[in-house]
């Protein structure tokens, strides 16, 4: 008896070790299975409803086809995950990941499978040809919609105190203090979920394009920086909220989901956010308050100038372990990725925070009402990519930035400083030479 | 009697067989096949990643592909803006925390090695806290601790006090982390203590008693000094949980609000998650360090000074 247990703990030991190898091994290369497919996506709620919806749909058109979703942590540490498996050669027959920056961090030349021969790569809107494409191909086909990052403001409070939706930012300040002033939160932040407070910066990249054209190369080469006009304007805009005495008074440990309810309730008039997630989360937690939602640009000093900052969805990508009839399978599914019939899918599935990327695509009747606001700027072209599609260089401390002008801890200058010594790291993971 | 007994015998043995007592020194009794299976473990599991990490640390490392860069990640290190009040948070949080733990300890252990009613019972509700997950821990003091919403601050708002913003206010944020940090972490210390005071022979005690001692001669001169072992474990242990802590302070506050409760090892956590592979590792390579700097020179102090008494 005595003797029995450890050996019991050496045999389930070796168990152990055996399935692991195993486990090693199976990841990506099941390509004799030409029926199963398997894709990597992230595990927020609403991205894997997005998947469901468009797993059944490809069943229904292509039944002897089976697609396995597996799931990773959104985030940073999704990343790391991302990276491990590629340069393992364990990663699925595909994934589904950022666009831009992100993407660019992947390697694609070195990782993916270029996709600029199929028949579909035409119909992509030529911004998201940029996010995902390298000088030696384009890697991804989108899934999902474009969203902006924007001022996100409640319209029954306007209407009430008959305000008038802003084009430069002293009349943006002027329609928060009125709001204040009634008794209601001026403009409400989330800090308690310190990515949420990146917005001001990074939507106010309109702003920046519309003043110098060339920033972002210009900042790419290490010649443009944060701290010098225009640029430091995104940053002064949050020390300006802050100091002007309008934020909600938890800011500092309000979350997203507060933030949210907060504008949908009427308690509060702005918010500045990715309409994607607004979107998803008025759909979600508060279809009633759909109509009482819309959307403005960041206003920036100049009311000529006055457009949205836009984000690409994200792409689906296949690495080169996917190899043979694996690989056929896969763009075949591809192809119908690319088709009205699946934005069609991803419109049930999901609630949309902008339009689509894909020719042929269309809004559905029931968009939120925040994305038609958005339209009329698609249309007239008073849009420009945010900066991390036009850019590789992202500096990964800007959220903590932010949080700290914001909250009145750090000046908008010392701020902005700070971010531009941020970026030399990026700069140096990457190779160049600042 | 252990030592008189052992001592002959192995006389025995060297005598009997010198030839071979000497090729293998004296000083295995063990022959060297005995010590392969744990020799590859350790090399394996220990001594090949340390020895890489020290080579990482030298390359701009995307997991994909490495660039031997020299010393460019320490240099880099150095720079990084949050580093000096990483440095300087990190060594507040240890010394707090270590010498809170200290202190608390040994009143717990006292408290609970006297005669009281549900002795045990108490014990183990002190213990409690260390058995339970950080993060579980991290995650309810957030709640709790919520400036508004949270209970800490709705009691006090009862009796009229408005509560600080614990663990949002720049100036407040490390010290309510430390102090949840000393709450989870004295059930421990109050262990080691324990055993350290119930080791102290009675006759101590019956002795002082005889002479007159009062309740603080008993403490200060039987109990301060004979428990020194223990107080030396304690330091040491809780002095370098807390320079490489992290866990609670990345599930209570993330470092922040901004940096301002950031620690080196958040610092090289944000970096990793970063993607910076080569220069986090870097960090944990300057961690390492530090750490051995501090605590090596401390222990050998401590431990000469416990052997001179």
């Amino acid at each position: 008896m005595g003797n029995a247990q450890p050996r019991r703990l050496a045999l389930g030991a070796v168990g152990v070790v055996g399935a692991l190898a195993l486990a090693g091994c199976s990841g990506g290369g099941d390509a004799a299975d030409g029926g199963e497919l398997s894709i990597y996506i992230d595990s927020n709620p609403s991205s894997i409803a997005l998947w469901d919806g468009l797993v059944a749909g490809y069943a229904e058109v292509n039944p002897d086809v089976t697609i396995e979703v597996e799931t990773h942590p959104a985030g940073g540490e999704g990343d790391n995950l991302i990276k491990t498996r590629l340069s393992t050669g364990d990663m699925n027959d595909m994934f589904w990941y950022n666009s831009g920056s992100l993407l660019m961090a992947l390697g694609p030349d070195k990782q993916l499978v270029s996709l600029s021969d199929e028949e579909w790569a035409a119909d992509l809107d030529d911004n998201f040809v940029q996010a995902v494409s390298t000088e030696e191909g384009l890697y991804g086909v989108p899934v999902g919609a474009s969203f902006a990052g924007a001022m996100v403001y409640n319209k029954d409070i306007y209407a009430e105190l008959g305000l008038e939706v802003p084009t430069t930012w002293d009349e943006f300040m002027a329609n928060a203090e009125a709001v204040t002033d009634a008794g209601l939160v001026g403009v409400v932040q989330s800090f308690g979920d310190a990515w949420t407070s990146q917005v001001p910066v990074l939507g106010d990249f309109f702003n920046v394009t519309a003043d110098n054209p060339d920033w972002a190369d210009e900042y790419t080469a290490g010649e443009a920086k944060f701290v010098d006009e225009p640029a430091v304007a995104g940053f002064q805009h949050l020390q300006d909220i802050h100091d002007a005495g309008v934020l909600n008074e938890d800011f500092a440990s309000a979350t997203y989901d507060d933030a949210v309810r907060m504008l949908a309730e009427g308690e509060a008039a702005h918010y500045p956010m990715l309409t994607g997630n607004v979107a998803e989360a008025l759909g979600a937690n508060y279809p009633d308050a759909d109509a009482s939602i819309g959307v403005f640009p960041i206003p920036g000093a100049d009311s000529a100038s006055n457009g949205l900052t836009v984000w690409m969805p994200n792409g689906v990508y296949v690495p080169k372990t996917t190899e043979g009839e694996q690989l056929e399978a896969t763009k075949e599914f591809l192809t119908w990725l690319a088709t009205p019939e699946s934005c069609a899918i991803q419109a049930d599935s999901t609630t949309l925070g902008g339009p689509f990327v894909v020719a042929g695509c269309e809004l559905p009747d029931n968009a939120p009402a925040l994305v038609h606001d958005m339209q009329a700027y698609f249309d007239e072209g008073r849009t420009s990519l945010a900066l991390e599609f036009l850019s590789a260089i992202k500096g990964p401390s800007l959220e903590q930035i932010t949080v700290e002008v914001g909250s009145g801890i750090r000046s908008a200058d010392d701020g902005a400083a700070l971010y531009d010594q941020d970026v030399v790291k990026q700069a140096q993971q990457l190779g160049l030479d600042w | 009697m252990t030592t008189a007994t052992l001592a002959p015998k192995r006389r025995d043995l060297k005598t009997e067989r010198p030839q071979r007592s000497q090729r293998r020194r004296g000083t295995s009794p063990y022959p060297l096949w005995f010590h392969i299976p744990a020799g590859v473990f350790f090399l394996v599991l220990f001594i090949i990643p340390t020895a890489a990490s020290f080579y990482f640390s030298l390359t701009r490392w995307t997991l994909f592909d490495v660039e031997f860069i020299g010393l460019d990640n320490f240099v880099q290190f150095f720079r990084e803006p949050a580093l000096v009040r990483g440095f300087t948070n990190t060594f507040i949080y240890a010394f707090l925390t270590s010498a809170a733990k200290v202190v608390l300890g040994l009143m717990l252990a006292i408290l609970l090695t006297s005669q009281i009613i549900a002795r045990g019972f108490l014990r183990s509700v002190v213990f409690f806290p260390v058995l339970v997950s950080t993060v579980g821990i991290g995650v309810t003091f957030t709640v709790l601790l919520d400036p508004f919403d949270g209970m800490v601050n709705q009691l006090l708002g009862m009796v009229g006090i408005a509560g600080p913003g614990w663990l949002t206010d720049p100036n407040l944020a490390l010290y309510t982390v430390a102090f949840v940090d000393v709450w989870k972490g004295v059930g421990l210390a109050t262990l080691i203590y324990i055993a350290g005071i119930v080791a102290i022979p009675q006759e101590y005690f019956e002795a002082a008693k005889v002479d007159g001692a009062s309740a603080w001669h008993n403490f200060r001169f039987i109990i301060l000094p004979l428990a020194r072992p223990a107080t030396v474990t304690v330091v040491i242990l809780s002095l370098i949980g807390g320079l490489r802590s992290f866990d609670l302070i990345w599930s209570m506050t993330g470092g922040g609000p901004g940096f301002t409760s950031d620690v080196i090892a958040s610092v090289i956590y944000k970096q990793y998650q970063a993607g910076f592979f080569g220069l986090s590792t870097a960090g944990n390579v300057v961690l390492f360090l530090v750490v051995a700097a501090i605590i090596l020179p401390l222990s050998y102090w401590l431990n000469r000074k416990g052997s001179e008494s």
